[in-house]
């Protein structure tokens, strides 16, 4: 643990335990407003359905419900502390005015069935980030209802059926690279489609002549992330679209990589029929602890008909409204219109960028993943030099001869004041330690995770069982999992 | 651009270590004939200030001083401001899913209260992390039960969320479940009779909402007790979470799919919300989304880890019980602070003012119009049925700043001019008394034309 004084230190942090566990009757945190109308008779309102116990709802009060989320917060990482390089993520700096301006009170106090005549400044938000959106992936129209990444992939894939219904057949298989993110094979599932895999080639890459054999009238789509999960641009991507397209197939996009691509490239451009963005990668909004994310689906006009319920249009007076009679439609995929709260931010980040921001923002993600690539070449086995985009992907080839995986490495790390990579996939790289730093990284920063990556490598020579027991630096070491799963305890109970 | 944190000497210093000639090298890769030469055709780049002054105007259009009497599976309910103050803690705010436990204690730890205290609200075993909104977790539920009993077909009542509905249908229909609609009665309740008869020995489940679409509370028990009786599970949906302050929660249900917007979530137009899924232990291998569980760390110390990941897409892939993956954590978080603000007693207090105030509410608009669905315990929605048609209501009420109740002619054209009207602990006695002058004047309107025209009819 020599090494460890660059960017982190040890500093004291508060014990805390579970909220239940300062609970006392009579302690209160709240307090309404005398009541204007009549006091009411509950039992006689509600009879049998009168609620008489709440259980072991916590009594606190205000200071300590401060205190208690407080602490908990400092044992958390997050991309205010520093570097965040998980792969695929996209873990880029949050922009706060996006937080003022989705608290302003007529956004986050509209309801959503409020009159289309008092809700134009919502409707105009929408219309504006589909018309930015439309315009960032090149393609023709857009739904903005789905909730989350993988719920946006389930919404492409419901378009897809629909899609391929109208023509006859909705087909039977969807194709998916192995080295593909696990939403795409469990929502082709959903959607009652087969998945059947693709073998990469030895560039990472899809192995085109493997395509063309496994395409045929039965496979509905393509679900291809471009750059794929190993950072790499499919450089053949004219000609995957093209075998799609002569057998009736579509290609569908999985936006989770689009920060590669914004102002330099668009799907919509290289053949690409349906994908799915996600404001909380791309878009800057807030991960928040595992969401809320949003999945907009954006497709060429083919399949606009199909698009979920309703759709914002421009009315003949001018004014905007909600359309809702779309013969064709596949449904509706959530309740209301999706996460407007993420529209509201997505947007503030694509007005405080603008053509410029935008493309720049993309130039600096992939400059500073081929700084990290460079600086770790030689220190870690990269399985694949085709030259990458904004994440990179090692292997724990080399130190895996010392018994040291990469989720020790990764946990070492930690012990540096960085979040770890991510670790669980592309499944093609055993050992895969897979770094996306995103534009938000200054030089400074990359250079300091450059130089602990150098470190653990040294230490993994030196000392492996002190990687082994990694982290030692956090207030709890490394935990059960095991224990957890076998044994689940999913709540409190008073007489723990 | 103020979000990049690099001079130009930088950039120039990172290329050269590269060995790259200019930032196009990097972006080789990508066929010439596909790259874009030109700017991309959005707004330009904004300060600061023109950013807020552009939103500031969308929310002016947005009617910010307005008083609604909307509910509807969206509900206007008080938020305490430490929710934002804590939320807006970047370690909460900018932190990924917490799967790398040892940095991640303290959204593991508060999930793991938010799944204690949805457990102990729904009175069910287990709680999960938190679904994408109430519609989707119902409908998930669904799926829930298709697999748990090996059976296809779902009994929806109509009085669930007609939204909710339509997303079950779309989920539905491509898993080939058959659906069929069970109808309610003159108290807005379920028609058992209709249940029994429809119900068959391939049926999955069951569901219902509580309270339901109309504010009416269901009789879980009977329902469920028909529902068992055939094999089939029971899934209740709560869109109204303030609801289990004072009303006894479902715990003859099989699944609970919980919609918390209630528990501290702005209304924003309808989203980010907070889906969450309740059950029994013995399910809880077969429910989807993520759960967080007690565990000891190597010196024996508690800690929290996400558990049974077995169930989930990054390890099952096509196999796994559903397709989520990024949740509503950070709203799940919201959530959870209103619930521990308000606690064991606060929470039932604040039910009890939703309770008064619809009662009032009701008990003075039916003085003038005609209340429907009397007969059955309601919360704090009731459906009021006018000869005037409820959007020239709503038309004249917004020129006092107040928008009306929810016409329901949009998904039950056979209720003719109804509206669902909401009071909760924020609607004034003032404006409830407003609201029902104006319908009192309208209904005046309408009757003495209709007298009119009768005079005339007798007359010719």
């Amino acid at each position: 643990m020599t090494h460890i004084t660059r960017k982190a230190t040890r500093h004291v942090n508060q014990n805390e335990g579970l909220i239940f566990e300062k609970s006392s009757a009579g302690k209160a945190a709240w307090k309404l407003p005398p009541l204007d109308v009549p006091e009411v008779d509950t039992a006689r309102l509600l009879g049998s359905s009168e609620r008489r116990d709440l259980g072991n709802m916590p009594e606190v009060s205000e200071i300590e419900i401060i205190r208690h989320f407080t602490r908990l917060s400092t044992w958390n990482y997050a991309i205010d502390l520093g570097m965040y390089p998980l792969g695929s993520c996209t873990m880029k700096y949050n922009p706060r005015v996006n937080e003022v301006v989705s608290r302003l009170d007529g956004l986050a106090n509209g309801h959503p069935y409020q009159p289309e005549k008092v809700s134009q400044g919502a409707l105009r938000i929408l219309q504006t980030l589909s018309e930015c959106l439309i315009e960032i992936t090149g393609m023709d129209a857009i739904t903005l209802q789905p909730a989350a990444g993988a719920h946006g992939e389930l919404t492409g894939l419901l378009l897809v059926r629909a899609y391929h219904h109208s023509k006859g057949a909705p087909r039977k298989k969807i194709l998916i690279p192995d080295s593909a993110h696990g939403t795409n094979p469990a929502t082709a599932a959903m959607v009652g489609y087969a998945v059947e895999n693709l073998k990469s080639n030895a560039q990472g890459m899809v192995e085109v002549a493997a395509l063309a054999s496994q395409m045929n009238e039965e496979v509905a789509a393509l679900m291809l992330t471009n750059p794929n999960t190993l950072g790499i641009f499919e450089q053949e991507i004219h000609k995957i679209a093209d075998i799609m397209h002569a057998k009736g197939g579509l290609l569908y996009m999985d936006g989770a990589n689009m920060n590669a691509l914004v102002g330099k490239v668009r799907p919509g451009d290289f053949g690409v029929d349906l994908m799915h963005l996600n404001l909380h990668k791309t878009f800057s909004t807030p991960h928040g602890g595992g969401g809320p994310g949003s999945g907009p689906v954006a497709v060429k006009k083919i399949l606009e008909p199909f698009l979920p319920t309703p759709v914002v249009i421009t009315k003949p007076d001018g004014t905007l409204g909600f359309e809702y009679n779309r013969p064709q439609s596949v449904g509706r995929v959530r309740a209301f219109y999706g996460n407007f709260g993420m529209f509201v931010r997505a947007l503030a980040y694509t007005l405080a960028n603008g053509p410029d921001g935008l493309r720049q923002t993309t130039e600096d993600a992939v400059l500073n993943a081929n700084y990290i690539r460079k600086g770790l070449e030689g220190v870690y086995d990269l399985p694949y030099s085709t030259p990458t985009m904004h994440e990179v992907v090692f292997s724990d080839k080399v130190q895996a001869k010392k018994g040291v995986k990469t989720m020790d490495i990764a946990k070492r790390l930690i012990d540096y004041g960085f979040h770890p990579y991510t670790t669980a996939f592309p499944l093609i790289v055993p050992g895969a330690l897979m770094i996306e730093p995103t534009e938000s990284e200054p030089k400074e920063e990359l250079d300091l995770f450059i130089e602990a990556m150098k470190f653990i490598a040294e230490e993994v020579n030196e000392d492996p069982q002190m990687v082994l027991a990694a982290p030692h630096t956090t207030r709890v070491s490394r935990l059960d999992e095991t224990a957890a799963a076998r044994k689940p305890v999913l709540r409190w109970k008073p007489d723990q | 651009m103020r979000y990049l944190p690099k001079s130009p000497a930088d950039r120039e210093a990172m290329l050269k270590a590269i060995g790259a000639r200019s930032i196009d090298d990097l972006f080789a890769p990508i066929p010439a004939e596909y790259r874009l030469n030109r700017d991309l055709k959005v707004p330009r780049q904004m300060a600061e200030s023109e950013i807020v002054d552009w939103f500031r105007e969308r929310s002016r259009e947005n009617g910010d001083d307005l008083t609604s009497f909307l509910g509807a599976g969206a509900y206007y309910h008080y938020r305490p401001v430490i929710i934002d103050s804590l939320i807006s803690r970047g370690e909460f705010l900018t932190a990924y899913t917490p799967y790398q436990a040892e940095i991640s204690q303290g959204t593991l730890q508060s999930i793991f209260e938010f799944q204690t205290m949805i457990s102990e609200l729904t009175g069910m075993e287990v709680a999960n992390a938190s679904m994408y909104d109430g519609s989707t977790a119902a409908a998930e539920a669904v799926m829930m039960a298709a697999r748990l009993t090996g059976r296809r077909s779902v009994a929806i009542a109509s009085s669930v969320h007609p939204e909710y509905r339509e997303v079950l249908a779309t989920y539905a229909h491509h898993q080939g479940m058959p659906l069929s609609s069970v109808s309610f009665t003159d108290n807005a309740r379920l028609n058992l009779d209709e249940l029994e008869k429809s119900i068959t020995d391939d049926m999955a489940c069951v569901l219902i909402q509580s309270p339901n679409f109309f504010g009416t509370i269901e009789d879980v028990a009977a329902i469920a007790e028909i529902a068992h009786q055939r094999g089939a599970m029971l899934v209740v949906s709560i869109a109204e979470a303030v609801s289990l302050g004072i009303v006894e929660p479902p715990r003859q249900a099989d699944i609970i799919a919980m919609e918390a917007q209630s528990f501290g979530v702005p209304l924003g137009f309808g989203g980010p919300y907070c889906g969450v899924i309740a059950t029994r232990e013995q399910y809880v291998r077969q429910m989807p989304g993520r759960l967080v569980g007690q565990t000891t760390d190597r010196n024996g110390k508690r800690g929290f880890v996400l558990t049974l990941a077995t169930r989930e897409q990054h390890i099952r892939r096509e196999k796994a019980t559903s397709n989520i993956c990024t949740n509503q954590a950070l709203i799940a978080l919201m959530a959870n602070i209103f619930m521990t603000i308000y606690g064991k007693v606060g929470l039932r207090e604040l039910a009890k003012q939703n309770l008064a105030k619809a009662a009032y509410a009701a008990q003075q608009f039916g003085k003038h119009a005609k209340l429907l669905f009397s007969g059955a315990p309601r919360f704090n929605e009731f459906v009021v049925q006018t000869s005037e048609d409820p959007y020239a209501i709503n038309n004249r009420l917004l020129e006092q700043k107040i928008i009306g109740g929810f016409p329901l002619k949009k998904f039950y054209p056979e209720l003719g001019n109804a509206a669902l009207w909401c009071c909760t602990e924020l609607t004034t006695r003032a404006s409830i008394d407003a609201a029902v002058s104006s319908v009192a004047e309208g209904e005046r309107l309408a009757k003495s034309s209709k007298e009119q025209a009768d005079v005339q009819e007798v007359v010719r």
